[in-house]
């Protein structure tokens, strides 16, 4: 394996398994669709981000878009809890405005905004390699891999404080609220983190494909356990297979690795549900 | 049988000209009563009467439109620790990645505690909650393959591990067969007979009347509440349940059935066996 091949599969096992940490709980909640909202949703913030920086490289992306992911689902509260619309259609209602919102800003400010389109909805992964970062004589290397690192430890952390809470909150909400706990809080750290990861997927595999990596690893683990732990770790484990399977399918039809990331992590699913039967009739 | 003391002598819950609404449709109107300790009480009605919101409202889940509740004398959030509320089992998604034991230590979550491991006086009481309902050799099962009966009997072994005075159920008869009903009821029958009240919302009105020490009867009004006697008559039954042809008829069958004393007199003798071997 080569030391690009290396950086690239292990910046997209870290992505992959940040997504499948968090995407386990969102599968749980039954609030897949609410990662797809965060997504188009971040794109204002990180548009405005952008505006005031000057950068695409900084963290004053992540904090825009972290902000309007934040945003959003506070919108989608407001809308269904205050003004008790739906939470379906809360959900679409905000994330939708907000990405027109994103939409509008790139069009207007199109001689002074670099963002690249085709990276924004596909990512560029391939990419990784070629920006290196050096932070003294410590290490250098890709700085996604660095971003993509302390993500990956960042939502660990986080897991690991929230755990029992999240887990509360995702079984009986009522019975969480009833024992006196904030439920508020644990829905919108949560959320912030789901921003976050969101938006550093926005570089490396795309708005769109995000998605597929919260969702798809932690949905083919549902399949197979039914124990919350093992769920978690068996979804990170999709998801880092995901990451190499994609990588050596994407080189060997000379595909986008990002897609084929994903089509990895479809066709594990795909596989498990076809074991499942075979399994349950023999 | 000694009744212990909770050390709170008023009512244990009052509900003060209680008002509250879906969609600006009132669902509550103007609902005032208040309860003393160690009892068995029903809230009765008919569907849609507005119980499973009487309960959230008096646990904060919803914000009522006028009107408020005491719990002990105090603000919910003073109390919080003496009352536990059992949701109805529908709820919750029963095919949710956890056992039987995980879901029970639920009961013993605080605010307080969330980021630390439970320590050994939580696990005690899970285990002596779960063994009170029978689940004991059922604790690392996934929840998923219970039947309904044991999904209700998780449910109360929860909120007994809360180790609350007052107890808020809603529905915890539904979907089970006739010995876990006795089952729980006897578990209830304990907890009154210690001296903690545990309110129950229940819609067989067949068997209202031989559980219950006291009743709520509901009809987004409060139709009538106190001793059981005082509530199931048919007066109080028709304002509540209107004129539903099938209703009516059974409820003479139940007004003759519970002039005729044999069957109450059965469940005393049930749940004084029960004491007795305690
Ligand atoms: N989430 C909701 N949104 C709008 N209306 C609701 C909602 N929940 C309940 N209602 C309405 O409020 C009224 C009271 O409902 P509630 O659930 O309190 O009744 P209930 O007495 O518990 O009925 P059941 O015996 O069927 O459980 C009903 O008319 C119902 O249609
Ligand atoms: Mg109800």
């Amino acid at each position: 394996m080569s030391i690009e091949a290396f950086y690239i599969i292990l910046t997209g096992a870290l992505v992959a398994a940040s997504s499948a940490l968090l995407g386990s709980f969102l599968v749980l909640r039954r609030m897949a669709m609410l990662g797809d909202a965060i997504s188009h949703a971040v794109l204002p913030g990180i548009v405005v981000a952008f505006l005031l920086s000057g950068q695409r490289e900084s963290t004053a992306l992540l904090i825009g878009a972290a902000a309007s992911g934040l945003l959003a689902t506070f919108l989608i509260e407001l809308l269904h809890r205050k003004a008790r619309l739906q939470e379906d259609a809360s959900i679409g209602i905000s994330f939708t405005w907000l990405f027109a919102i994103g939409v509008l800003l790139i069009s207007t400010y199109t001689g002074q905004v670099d963002l690249d389109q085709e990276c924004v909805l596909y990512g560029e992964i391939a990419y990784v390699p070629l920006d290196q970062v050096s932070l003294g004589t410590i290490w250098s290397g890709p700085r996604p891999l660095l971003v993509s690192a302390i993500l990956f430890a960042l939502t660990l952390i986080y897991l690991l404080i929230s755990f029992k809470g999240l887990k509360l909150l995702s079984f009986n909400e009522d019975h969480a609220r009833s024992l006196g706990i904030r439920t508020q809080v644990w829905h919108f750290s949560f959320m912030a983190m789901v921003s976050l990861v969101t938006v550093l997927a926005f570089e490396i595999v795309g708005a769109i494909l995000i998605v597929a990596l919260l969702v798809v690893p932690a949905a083919t683990a549902f399949l197979w356990t039914r124990s919350l732990i093992p769920m978690i770790v068996l979804a990170v484990i999709f998801g880092v297979l995901s990451s190499f399977g994609g990588y050596y399918l994407a080189v060997g039809i000379n595909g986008s690795i990002a897609g084929a990331m994903v089509t990895v992590a479809g066709l594990f699913m795909l596989l498990s549900v076809v074991l499942m039967r075979v399994l349950k009739r023999s | 049988m000694s009744v212990v003391n909770q050390g709170y002598k008023g009512a244990v819950l009052e509900v003060h000209n209680l008002s509250s609404s879906y969609n600006r449709k009132p669902v509550l109107w103007d609902i005032d009563f208040r309860l003393e300790a160690a009892q068995l009480v029903g809230i009765v009605g008919p569907n849609g009467s507005g119980k499973t919101t009487l309960l959230r409202n008096i646990m904060g889940l919803m914000e009522a439109d006028s009107g408020y509740v005491r719990l002990f004398g105090k603000n919910l959030n003073e109390v919080r620790e003496k009352v536990s509320y059992v949701p109805q089992r529908e709820s919750v998604d029963w095919q949710f990645p956890v056992s039987v034991r995980e879901v029970v230590e639920m009961g013993r979550y605080r605010p307080k505690n969330l980021m630390k491991r439970l320590g050994a006086q939580d696990h005690d009481l899970v285990d002596q909650a779960l063994e009170k309902v029978g689940m004991l050799e059922y604790a690392q099962r996934q929840i998923g393959q219970l039947s309904g009966g044991q999904q209700q009997r998780v449910f109360l072994a929860r909120a007994l591990a809360q180790n609350a005075d007052l107890y808020l159920m809603d529905e915890p008869f539904v979907g089970v067969d006739a010995a876990t009903e006795d089952a729980i009821l006897k578990v209830l029958s304990d907890l009154r007979d210690q001296g903690k009240t545990v309110v129950i919302v229940h819609h067989d009105l067949q068997t209202a009347y031989q559980y219950f020490d006291s009743m709520v009867l509901l009809n987004t009004r409060l139709v009538a509440y106190g001793p059981r006697d005082k509530v199931f008559t048919r007066d109080y039954l028709q304002e509540a349940y209107g004129g539903r042809l099938t209703v009516l008829s059974k409820l003479s069958q139940v007004i003759a059935s519970s002039e005729f004393p044999v069957r109450e007199k059965g469940f005393k003798e049930k749940s004084g066996l029960g004491d007795a071997a305690d």
